[in-house]
């Protein structure tokens, strides 16, 4: 039986509580009639043989490129890039996409005599990666045969000597790249395209470059002009990206990339009720989330989160394609298209959303009250192509404990962007002015560069994240957060969902309608 | 009239002591040593004192550890009892001294550190002679009972009472027509306040940390924004109201106390190394005085820094391995006298009380005889979103007031009101955060 695409229902009498996630566990609530809820498709089937897919996109590559195998030559300096832990969420099962393509391309790389090969994990100014987490991103054999050699990488975008300015693009943006991608003869790339924001040049000219690339188009302007960064047809964070990409390839950099997509089985058969449509929960459905939301609601956050990110989804492959960047991120983008579009009948006055313990910047971590505001207002708002699901002026109302915790080595810059700045001001064109005290703060540097810390300027970025759904929206509500953070947010607090609905209807008027984002598992509404 | 007089009484010592242990600093008063009595004016010690009837007089965080028994016993012979206590006053002066240009009924503010020269000490100690007073160690000889300012001394009296105190000439301020009594109760906290600022050396575009928000830290903040200029002034202030305050005084970042690291290591673009910011701040002012302020002081003050105590501390357990590692200078503040540049303290005081309009720190006003729920409400000025709490001496209550109306009258309508205050909000107590003290 082939999977059911994505669904709206219409809440009616006979409708069952609606799930929402709220952090480190999930709680079912009434949504008014007339609601209306989206489903995302339900998972499409995977690729039967993903060995043999990745070795025929190999051999088979999209645009002008040629095949892997006769880019390869002893002699050569090849670099393998991968995207880091931020993707996918939550983390796969073993063998990774990234595992399977890239010990296909060493296969090769070594057929042909390549001795000189880095592997190089694209983290941007994201945090390290853990011996832990590159072992399961890679493998235990490429992670053996690499890493105590010195050549398992991770993309250092502090080190001046590691870096290589190639030049400004036609809007005057500096491309500023690891000098071992840049200089090598050959750049692959393998990404996991869990969401349409990911991939294509988005993958080199983010993942290696530095601070003074990113700044370009991680900034309010940007983001303000991205409806959505999802939709890379609509969004000036992919038109900046396209730009550098087309830079470094007119470099001479010559990159293979390589795109994997995943299909939407999130959670594992004892969660499998977080991705059913709940009148066709069975009774081992509604006994799994009471006893694991009791667990849950019984168990410290701490050991909540432990058990939560111990969590492999069991998504999988379901496509590889392998060639010259933009012919390869078309076909990858209609894979995921394939996957996660849910076709929409027009904007609602308040769209709900349940908020998860996991966002690309929390893996093993955190969620700390910016990443919860950015998961919500900058991730699933954002879920969309055509028109937000919410109207403008409208209200977002996210459920969400939005504890004022933070992960200190991890996160530290993030509790002195909370105190100091969020204390004077949300305006996401505001923060600017401080931003390049934290890009530059030698503090920060040094946990980025030596410890597992994102890097100074991150916090900004995940406040310029919000910046469109902060200009779309009349107001933000939090259900069940803790009262001050909300409001340190910007945002305001509701202690249930009835009580988020009042304060909405003092914004958009009484009886508004209703949209709830039934996520995740992820999808892209597609507003007519 | 009525009067509050401190005895010395062991045992009630001991009794406010676990009061204000169980109940909360301030709730010393009801079990201990203080009571209210009925007094008659101080005799005159000589011809060159005046006599005064104290208008407002403010509570001081050395006057709470006073009444809860919590006072270092290194000053136990520095004070002579019975003593009424209230060094911070501004009252009307009935009878000005012998041969002083002040006219009776004029407003005074009492200086009230008893130096040689009300002591009749002959010659003044080099100190006193050079106009020093708050370095005066005659504080227990000459014609007096001993007692290091008024408000601590038997012969004197103090601003807790309706009866009036007696001050020498050297000891009394006029009060400018244009200060409100509010500004006027200010001076005195505000002048150990600039000496405190004035000591920590601030030079041109310092990174200055002040670690307190109370009375005394709000002042040194507002002293340190008007008679220096450093270029980053940074404030730790555990509550909201306070933070406001600071703020509008002149701090360019208010933070909760436990933030105030982070922010200086924002500022000096410092590393950290053993728990400690590699660079930090050129000064830290201590305005709370306690083992953990000092030692948070220490944590983000500058190898070669000063850390200056503002607030009074009494036995504390400190590492100072930090200290003598970064050879950081440690200076202790005390009273007022005469500053660098000849100027009196009380002088620039007046002038800093004026500029920054200090009296909107008076919160509320009591009548003496509620002297237990005023020292309750000073004990819990910043969880109550107050600052200074003070008696009004001449007020009498009103008669048969249902429980539910019994709020201390407050500032005079129109005054500024500290941002955020909400009388009676509750909180939790944390060490290092505790008010500062200034005997």
């Amino acid at each position: 039986m082939s999977p059911r695409p994505g669904y709206v229902l219409e809440v009616d009498r006979s409708t069952p509580p609606t799930l929402f996630w709220h952090g480190e566990g999930y709680r079912l609530e009434r949504l008014p009639q007339g609601s209306r809820v989206v489903y995302a498709p339900e998972p499409i089937e995977p690729l039967a043989d993903p060995v043999a897919a990745v070795r025929h996109a190999l051999d088979h590559p999209l645009g002008d490129s040629q095949p892997l195998r006769s880019l390869l030559r002893p002699g050569m300096r090849l670099t393998i890039a991968f995207d880091d832990v931020s993707l996918p969420l939550p983390p796969m099962r073993r063998p990774d996409n990234r595992q399977l393509v890239i010990e296909q391309v060493l296969d090769l790389a070594a057929e042909a005599g390549v001795d000189d090969v880095v592997l190089i994990a694209a983290l941007a100014l994201h945090r390290r990666m853990t011996e832990a987490e590159l072992r399961h991103a890679l493998g235990d054999r490429i992670y053996d045969a690499f890493a105590p050699h010195g050549l398992l990488r991770q993309h250092d975008a502090e080190d001046p000597s590691e870096l290589v300015h190639l030049g400004t693009t036609d809007q005057g943006e500096d491309v500023e790249l690891s000098r071992r991608a840049a200089e090598s003869d050959l750049l692959v790339y393998v990404n996991i395209n869990l969401v349409a924001m990911d991939g294509g040049h988005k993958s080199v000219a983010t993942g290696l470059a530095s601070y003074r690339s990113l700044r370009h188009h991680h900034n309010a302007h940007t983001m303000r002009h991205s409806r959505s960064f999802m939709d890379q047809h609509r969004s000036e964070l992919h038109s900046s990206n396209w730009r550098m990409g087309r830079l470094i390839a007119a470099s001479g950099v010559r990159v293979f990339q390589i795109e994997t997509t995943l299909n939407n089985d999130a959670f594992p058969e004892q969660f499998r009720f977080l991705q059913r449509r709940e009148w066709e929960w069975s009774a081992r459905d509604r006994a799994a989330f009471v006893a694991s939301s009791a667990a849950l609601a019984r168990t410290p956050a701490r050991l909540a989160r432990s058990v939560l990110h111990g969590i492999a989804g069991p998504h999988r492959m379901t496509s590889v394609q392998a060639g010259e960047v933009e012919a390869v991120h078309a076909v990858t983008t209609g894979h995921v298209h394939a996957q996660q579009l849910v076709e929409v009948d027009g904007q609602s006055d308040v769209l709900t959303m349940g908020l998860p313990y996991i966002s690309p910047y929390n893996v093993n971590s955190i969620m700390n009250p910016i990443l919860v505001a950015c998961l919500g207002l900058g991730y699933f708002f954002n879920l969309y192509r055509g028109r937000p699901l919410v109207r403008e002026g409208g209200v977002l109302i996210m459920s969400h404990p939005t504890r004022k915790a933070f992960h200190p080595g991890h996160h530290p810059s993030y509790i002195d962007f909370y105190e100091e700045i969020l204390a004077e001001t949300t305006d996401p064109a505001e923060i600017h002015k401080w931003e390049e005290a934290f890009a530059t703060d030698p503090w920060y540097v040094h946990l980025y560069r030596t410890g597992h810390a994102y890097h100074g300027v991150h916090p900004f970025y995940m406040w310029y994240w919000c910046a469109h759904a902060l200009d779309h929206l009349g107001a933000v509500v939090v259900v069940g957060g803790e009262p001050s953070t909300v409001r340190r947010l910007g945002f305001r607090p509701a202690s249930t969902l009835a009580d988020a609905l009042e304060i909405a209807a003092d914004v958009v008027g009484p009886s508004p309608s209703v949209t709830h984002l039934h996520a995740p598992p992820l999808m892209i509404a597609d507003v007519r | 009239m009525k009067a509050l007089v401190f005895e010395r009484a062991v045992a009630r010592f001991a009794a406010a002591r676990v009061a204000a242990t169980l109940r909360g600093s301030g709730h010393g008063a009801a079990a201990g040593p203080l009571r209210m009595v009925d007094a008659d004016q101080p005799d005159l010690p000589g011809p060159a004192w005046g006599r005064v009837r104290p208008l407002l007089a403010g509570i001081c965080g050395s006057d709470l550890a006073t009444v809860d028994g919590a006072s270092s016993r290194y000053f136990e012979e520095m004070v002579s009892f019975p003593f009424v206590p209230g060094h911070e006053v501004v009252g009307t002066l009935e009878q000005p001294p012998d041969g002083s240009p002040l006219a009776a009924g004029s407003r005074v503010v009492i200086e009230p550190v008893i130096g040689c020269v009300p002591r009749g000490v002959e010659p003044p100690c080099p100190a006193c002679a050079a106009g020093d007073t708050g370095a005066c160690q005659h504080l227990a000889v000459g014609h007096l009972s001993p007692g290091l300012q008024i408000g601590y001394c038997a012969d004197t009296g103090g601003g807790w009472s309706a009866a009036g105190l007696v001050a020498h000439a050297s000891q009394l301020h006029a009060v400018p027509d244009g200060l409100s009594d509010e500004d006027a109760v200010m001076v005195e906290p505000t002048a150990c306040a600039v000496h405190g600022a004035l000591a920590a050396e601030v030079a041109d575009g310092a990174c200055v940390a002040v670690l307190g928000a109370g009375t005394l830290g709000l002042a040194t903040v507002a002293a340190l924004r008007r008679l220096s200029d450093p270029g980053q002034l940074l404030v730790g202030a555990r509550y909201p109201h306070q933070r406001s305050l600071a703020l509008e005084l002149g701090a360019d970042r208010a933070v909760e106390p436990d933030q105030l690291d982070r922010s200086v290591r924002r500022a000096t673009r410092s590393l950290r190394l053993a728990g400690q910011v590699t660079a930090g701040a050129d000064v830290v002012v201590d305005c709370v005085g306690s083992s953990a302020s000092l030692a948070a002081s220490l944590a983000m003050v500058r190898p070669r820094g000063r850390v200056v105590l503002v607030g009074m501390p009494g036995r504390l357990h400190v590492d100072l391995a930090p200290l003598w590692h970064r050879q950081v200078t440690l200076a202790g503040t005390y009273a007022y006298g005469l500053e660098a540049g000849g100027r009196r303290t009380f002088d620039l005081a007046f002038d800093v009380v004026a500029a920054a309009g200090l009296g909107r720190l008076v919160s509320a006003r009591y009548p003496l005889e509620r002297y237990a729920e005023a020292l309750a409400h000073a004990g819990a000025a910043g969880r109550r979103g107050a600052v200074k709490i003070v008696f009004e001496p001449g007020q009498r209550p009103p008669r048969q007031v249902p429980p539910d109306e019994r709020a201390p009258r407050t500032v005079a309508s129109g005054a500024p009101r500290p941002a955020g205050g909400r009388s009676g909000a509750g909180g939790t107590r944390r060490s290092g955060t505790r008010k500062g003290r200034t005997p």
